[in-house]
């Protein structure tokens, strides 16, 4: 009994050091069920032209939510994966939407888009945002919304590219022409939902 | 979510990730200089930026202190290291384990004699492989002796 469990093991490290099980080493969410997902907070914050961005008027595309800050090295990575499925899937109802956590705002904020040269709109958040998203601590942290705005998807920490892909091409292309719910019908949306969506998804506070 | 994500660290509430040995009183003679060490521990498996980091985007670790009838003439941070993390292209330059941080206050002849306690911060961002965490301040009090 014991010798089996102890197989079991080595064989499951294995596996995860030869990267066959997908979300070996990662904080990984896998798509969820339609039935499973809720509605993304909704904000409006200016973006990096000043023009107001509200995220409800995102509905009818896919988007990859990231929250970042300038000061995080591991979000460096994922930026220019994040240009990149701008430009690849731009023309596929998709859109990446950057929100950064830098305490001092645009200062930092501007230069760094404009020296990663980055193409995808850019709101600094607020406490009000932090708290809709339960208070975001850790950095990189991904929502992956479908074209209802719910959330599919949610990614804490560095991940692999064909992570986001996978979700993304998933909700470009099998989930294309699958009726958009209405706002008004879509549930949940408070911090409280999203913590137990957080807990559903077997991340635990400390 | 697959079971295996059982394995996962948990990523919120990561705050205290940086201690500080509570520090031992101090005796300062007026019109001295006395030298304070401060022990700081950091959780396993993370680090942080050191006094100077190696990119001008990143967060230094930095101490300093209330006002007082001390003055501090200098922090002296430890020598940094050299890590290579698998997010980074170049080696970063942090702070990992226990680490001291020493302060150098000079005491001015007129300081008035007794005790009194020092408040400190340590303002630090922290990461580990994956992830990092929101800035965050360790406090420290130091309780100090002076004596003409």
């Amino acid at each position: 009994m014991n010798r089996s469990i102890v197989k079991i093991g080595v064989l499951l490290m294995v596996a995860c050091g030869l990267g066959f099980l997908n979300g070996c080493g990662e904080v990984h969410a896998d798509v969820k069920p339609q039935k499973d997902r809720h509605a993304a907070p909704d904000f409006a914050l200016k973006d990096s032209t000043g023009k107001t961005l509200k995220l409800s008027d995102y509905r009818g595309k896919v988007v990859l939510l990231n929250f970042w800050a300038t000061w995080c090295e591991p979000c460096q990575v994922e930026i220019p994966w994040f240009i990149e499925f701008e430009k690849t899937f731009k023309d596929r109802d998709f859109s990446v939407i950057g929100v950064s956590m830098d305490d001092d705002g645009w200062d930092s904020v501007k230069p760094f888009i404009a020296q990663q040269k980055i193409n995808y709109p850019v709101v600094v958040a607020n406490d009000d945002v932090s708290r809709k998203y339960g208070s975001i601590e850790s950095l990189p942290t991904t929502f992956i919304l479908d074209r209802s705005g719910r959330i599919a998807a949610m990614h804490i920490g560095l991940v692999s590219k064909s992570v986001y892909r996978n979700d993304i091409e998933h909700l470009i292309d099998k989930e294309r022409g699958i009726e958009i719910i209405p706002a008004t019908e879509n549930r949940g949306g408070s911090a409280f939902e999203l913590a137990r969506l957080l807990r559903a998804g077997g991340l635990r506070a400390e | 979510m697959s079971w295996l994500a059982c394995f996962a660290p948990a990523v919120f509430g990561q705050s205290n990730l940086l201690s500080v040995a509570p520090p031992a009183k101090l005796a300062a003679k007026a019109g001295t200089t006395v030298t304070e060490t401060l022990n700081v521990q950091l959780k396993p498996g993370y680090h942080c930026n050191s006094d100077k980091p190696s990119d001008e985007y990143l967060i230094p670790l930095k101490l300093t202190w209330s006002a007082s009838p001390m003055e501090v003439n200098e922090v002296v941070y430890p020598k940094a290291e050299l890590e290579k993390y698998s997010f980074s292209k170049d080696p970063l330059s942090v702070y990992t384990g226990d680490f001291q941080i020493v302060t150098k206050f000079k005491v001015p002849a007129s300081a008035p004699a007794g005790a009194t306690v020092i408040s400190g911060k340590i303002h630090y961002q922290a990461c580990n492989d994956r992830m990092c965490f929101k800035p965050a301040t360790a406090e420290v009090a130091l309780p100090v002796e002076i004596t003409k």
